[in-house]
C-alpha cells in the first residue's frame, strides 16, 4: 500500500531496504529526519556523532568494514565532512557508502546556500538527486549499488523541499545484504602517497565508467512531447516544471554528475530551444556549455533562492504573477523570535546591557541577534565564535576582550567549539566564553548530544562534562550560573571580562521546551506602577505585550510560562506575581 | 479549465497546531486513493513566526507547492497571517479564518498596531470568506485546544471529504484521550458551513 513519507523518511527507508544496517549524523536542518528515522527500524545500528566530520569518518569505517553505511548533514555540514570525503573519494568503499548532503535553496534555516552538487565534480564522485519522496527512496537504494559496484561513496543530494514534503511512497522488501568480510588492503585503504596516486588512477577511470553508465541507467530519461522547447532538469524544480510545462520535451536527471552527454546531445537535436532548470548554481548548464551545446539558463533563472512553479510559468510562458490581492505589504511582519521562558533570551538582554561585542554562532539563540534583543555581532558557522573572538582580540588587543564575549551553544560547543578554546589557551588569549547550555540540541528538534548523557535512542550514555572538559584544556575560570537569575549572570560576566585571562561561564538551564518542570508562578502588570518606559518589552517575550493607547505593559498570560525574567527588569516593581 | 487538483494553504503562527490539520487532511486524501503531497518547512521559522503547511490532493500531482493564485481553499489559524498569504488563494478562493488574533513582535512592541479591521479588509476582496471562532466552539466540546480540529471540520465540509473517513483519521491521529472531545468539534466544525 501506499503511504506518505516525507523525504527524509523515505531516504531511510530505501537505507533500510539496501541492507544499510549503520547510519551516522549530526543533526542540521532539512537533514535532521534521516537518521533520526532509520534510528527506529530493527537491527541496524544508529548515532548521533558531535559532528559531520565524525560522522562521515564513522561512515567511512563501517564501509571499510563491510557495512552499508547511510551518512547524513545539511549542507554545510558537508564542508566540516570535506577533509575526509576527498580522500575517501579516492579509497572508495567496501560496503556502500551513500553521503546524504540537504542542501537549502532559499535559506529556511541555515546561513548560506551553498549548491553541494559542486562536491560532485570536486571529489570525483556520483551525485544523485530525486525529485520527490519515491525517488528518494528509490535512488538511495540504487546509490548502494553504485557505490559498490564503481567503489566510490554516493552522494545523495536533495533541498529542503523534498526533504519536507510528503509524497507518495510504495515501500520494497529488503535486501538480504551480508556484511562483506574484512580484508586488511593497505594500497586500498592507507592514503600515503605513493598509495594515492595508484588510486588517483582509480578514481579517473571509475568517473569513465559512470559517465557510460548515466547514458543507459535508469535515472536519467527523456519524455518527448512538444519540441520547441526541451527543458534539462533534475530534483524538485523537475516537478515545478511537470506542473505548468506539461506540454513540454524534458530530460530529467536523476543523476547529476557525471552527465550523460550524449543522452544530451541527441536531446538538444531534437528541440528547439533547449533550457536548464536548475535552483542556485550552474552545474549542468555550465557543463552542457562546455560541450559547445547552445542552452539558455543562468540568463532566465536566478542564481538566488528557491524557485516555484509560477517562477517558471511567468518565466518560459510570459504568464505574469502579479499578487492577486497585496493585503500583504499593509501588514506587520512576524519574525521568529525566542520562546517564552527561553534561558537564552535574558543572556542576550543581559550582553546588550552592558554594551558587549558578541561573536556568536549557530543555533536557536542566533535569534538573540534580532531586535529587540539586538545582541550578536557576528554568526558565521558552527564553531566560529571563539576563533571569531580570539581574531578579534589578536587584532585589537586585550583592552578589546574586555568588552568582548563568544556565545555558542552546548551542542554547537561539542560540535567545533573545543578546539578554539584550546587555541585561546595556547596562544595566551583573555576571552570570556559564554557556553550556553540548554541540554539539548534545541534547534533541530532536541536531538541529544555527547553531553545530555543519552544516546539516538535516549539510553543513558557516558555523559561529557562541560566544566571538567574545560578545566582540562587549561581554562581556569570556570564557572556555572543560571541565565534566568540575571544579576548572578551579569556579575559573572562583568567579573570575568576583568580578568586578563581566559574564562568559561556556563549559562545553564535546560531548554523551555523540554522543562516539563512548569514554574506554575503567572505575573500581572500593575497599571499603577507601570511607566510605559518598555524596558520589559525589550525582552522580545510574547508574554508581555504593550499596549499602545494606555502606555503599559500587559502580561499575555496565554504565553507567559512564569521565567520571571521581566519581573527583574522592571525598575519600578511594577511586575508582580499574581496571586491564583 | 477545470483544476484536476485541490489545493488548500493551511497557515498560521507556529506552536498553533496547523500540522495536526494537515496531517488529518492527507491521511483522508490518502484513504480516498488520490495522489497527495505535502508541503511544510521545519527549523528557524517555526520559533513563533509565520508557518504555512500545503497540501495538494487529486489524481495526479507534481508539484509540491501550490502555485501562487492557485489555492482552492486558504484556512488561517490567524488573521494576520490569512492576509499574509492571501495572494496563494485563486481569484473565486475560499477563505476560512478562526477568530485568533496573535501579536507579531512588532505589534508587541508597540511599534506598529495589528490591523483590527484586516478580516474586513480581506471580506473587501474575497466575498467568500468566513470567519469562525474556533476556540469558542472547542471549549464548548470541553478543550478550546481542539480549535485546530473545529477548522478542520469546517474544511472538510467545504472541500467535500467524507465525514466518516474524517472521522475514523482523528481517531488515529490525535491521543487516545482527547478522541472525544476532537470528534465532538469536528462534527461541530462541519455543522458551521452548510454543503
Amino acid at each position: 500500500m501506499k503511504q506518505l513519507m516525507i523525504g527524509n523518511e523515505a531516504i531511510a527507508r530505501g537505507a533500510y531496504e539496501a541492507g544499510a544496517t549503520v547510519a551516522t549524523a549530526y543533526p542540521g536542518t532539512p537533514s535532521t529526519e534521516i537518521v533520526s528515522s532509520f534510528a527506529k527500524y530493527d537491527n541496524v545500528y544508529a548515532q548521533w556523532a558531535p559532528n559531520e566530520k565524525v560522522a562521515l569518518e564513522v561512515g567511512v569505517g563501517a564501509s571499510i568494514g563491510g557495512a552499508r553505511t547511510l551518512v547524513a548533514m545539511k549542507h554545510v555540514g558537508v564542508n566540516v565532512a570535506a577533509d575526509p570525503l576527498y580522500t575517501f573519494a579516492y579509497t572508495g568503499v567496501t560496503g556502500g557508502l551513500v553521503l546524504v548532503s540537504a542542501d537549502d535553496p532559499g535559506m529556511h534555516s541555515s546561513q548560506n546556500e551553498q549548491d553541494n552538487r559542486g562536491y560532485g565534480k570536486f571529489a570525483k564522485m556520483p551525485v544523485l538527486e530525486p525529485s520527490d519522496s519515491q525517488e528518494a527512496l528509490d535512488y538511495c537504494r540504487i546509490a548502494f549499488h553504485i557505490s559498490e559496484e564503481f567503489d566510490t561513496p554516493v552522494m545523495l543530494r536533495i533541498t529542503t523541499r523534498l526533504a519536507h514534503s510528503q509524497t507518495m511512497v510504495e515501500i520494497g522488501d529488503m535486501e538480504d545484504y551480508q556484511l562483506k568480510p574484512y580484508k586488511k588492503n593497505v594500497p586500498k585503504y592507507v592514503m600515503l602517497p605513493a598509495n594515492a596516486r595508484g588510486r588517483h588512477v582509480e578514481v579517473e577511470k571509475r568517473m569513465l565508467a559512470l559517465k557510460e553508465y548515466a547514458e543507459a541507467c535508469e535515472l536519467n530519461w527523456i519524455e518527448l512531447a512538444d519540441t520547441s522547447i526541451g527543458i534539462i532538469s533534475s530534483g524538485v524544480p523537475y516537478q515545478y516544471v511537470k506542473e505548468v510545462m506539461p506540454e513540454a520535451s524534458v530530460l530529467k536527471l536523476g543523476m547529476v554528475n557525471p552527465l550523460p552527454e550524449t543522452m544530451i546531445r541527441e536531446f538538444a537535436q531534437k528541440v528547439d530551444r533547449l533550457v536548464v532548470i536548475e535552483e542556485l548554481e550552474p552545474v549542468i548548464e555550465e557543463q552542457i556549455r562546455a560541450w559547445g551545446i547552445p542552452v539558455e539558463g543562468k540568463e532566465l533563472f536566478s542564481l538566488l533562492g528557491e524557485y516555484s512553479p509560477e517562477l517558471i510559468e511567468s518565466v518560459l510562458k510570459g504568464v505574469r504573477n502579479e499578487d492577486l490581492y497585496g493585503l500583504v505589504k499593509e501588514i506587520p511582519g512576524r519574525p521568529p523570535l525566542l520562546c517564552p521562558g527561553c534561558p537564552h533570551r535574558g543572556v542576550f538582554y543581559t550582553l546588550r546591557k552592558m554594551r558587549l561585542v558578541v561573536a556568536g554562532d549557530i543555533g536557536c539563540y542566533t535569534l538573540g541577534a534580532l531586535s529587540p534583543l539586538d545582541g550578536m555581532d557576528t554568526t558565521i558557522c558552527m564553531g566560529a565564535s571563539i576563533g571569531t573572538a580570539m581574531g578579534m582580540e589578536k587584532a585589537r588587543g586585550p583592552e578589546f576582550a574586555e568588552k568582548m564575549v563568544a556565545v555558542i551553544g552546548d551542542s554547537t560547543f561539542v560540535h567545533s567549539g573545543i578546539t578554539p578554546l584550546i587555541d585561546i589557551v595556547y596562544n595566551q588569549g583573555t576571552s570570556t566564553v559564554l557556553i550556553l547550555d540548554n541540554d539539548t540540541t534545541a534547534m533541530t528538534g532536541h536531538q541529544e548530544h555527547p553531553a545530555t548523557g543519552k544516546n539516538i535512542n535516549s539510553e543513558p550514555t557516558k555523559k561529557l562534562d562541560l566544566p571538567t572538559l574545560v578545566k582540562a584544556i587549561g581554562i581556569e575560570n570556570v564557572r556555572v550560573v543560571d541565565p534566568l537569575k540575571l544579576d548572578q549572570l551579569q556579575s559573572a560576566v562583568q567579573e570575568e571580562l576583568e580578568r586578563r585571562e581566559p574564562s568559561v561561564i556556563i549559562a545553564k538551564r535546560a531548554c523551555a521546551l523540554i522543562e516539563t518542570q512548569p514554574t506554575g508562578i503567572k505575573y500581572y502588570v500593575d497599571p499603577e506602577l507601570c511607566t510605559g518606559c518598555k524596558v520589559c518589552i525589550r525582552l522580545g517575550c510574547t508574554g508581555i505585550n504593550f499596549l499602545d493607547e494606555e502606555k503599559v505593559a500587559v502580561m499575555n498570560l496565554n504565553s507567559c510560562v512564569g521565567c520571571g525574567l521581566c519581573p527583574q527588569v522592571c525598575k519600578f516593581d511594577a511586575i508582580k506575581v499574581l496571586e491564583v | 479549465m477545470s483544476k484536476q487538483v485541490t489545493d488548500i494553504l493551511i497557515v498560521g503562527v507556529g506552536g498553533q497546531g496547523t500540522l495536526l490539520t494537515s496531517r488529518i487532511l492527507a491521511d483522508v486524501a490518502v484513504q480516498m486513493d488520490y495522489d497527495v503531497k505535502v508541503s511544510e518547512i521545519h527549523g528557524m521559522a517555526q520559533r513563533g513566526g509565520s508557518v504555512v503547511t500545503q497540501v495538494r490532493f487529486g489524481k495526479k500531482v507534481y508539484s509540491p507547492i501550490i502555485k501562487k493564485g492557485d489555492a482552492d481553499i486558504l484556512l488561517a489559524f490567524e488573521k494576520l497571517e490569512a492576509a499574509r498569504w492571501l495572494d496563494y488563494l485563486k481569484p473565486d478562493g475560499m477563505v476560512i479564518i478562526n477568530d485568533e488574533r496573535v501579536d507579531p513582535l512588532p505589534v508587541m512592541s508597540g511599534k506598529v498596531k495589528y490591523p483590527l479591521d484586516i478580516v474586513d479588509k480581506i471580506r473587501d476582496k474575497v466575498p467568500n470568506t468566513r470567519l469562525i471562532n474556533a476556540s469558542e466552539i472547542a471549549s464548548q466540546c470541553g478543550n478550546s485546544r481542539a480549535a485546530n480540529v473545529v477548522l478542520v471540520g469546517v474544511l472538510a465540509a467545504v472541500a467535500g471529504l467524507p465525514a466518516e473517513e474524517m472521522e475514523s483519521a482523528i481517531q488515529r491521529l490525535v491521543p487516545a484521550k482527547a478522541i472525544e472531545t476532537n470528534l465532538q468539534a469536528f462534527k461541530e466544525g462541519m455543522s458551521i458551513i452548510p454543503n
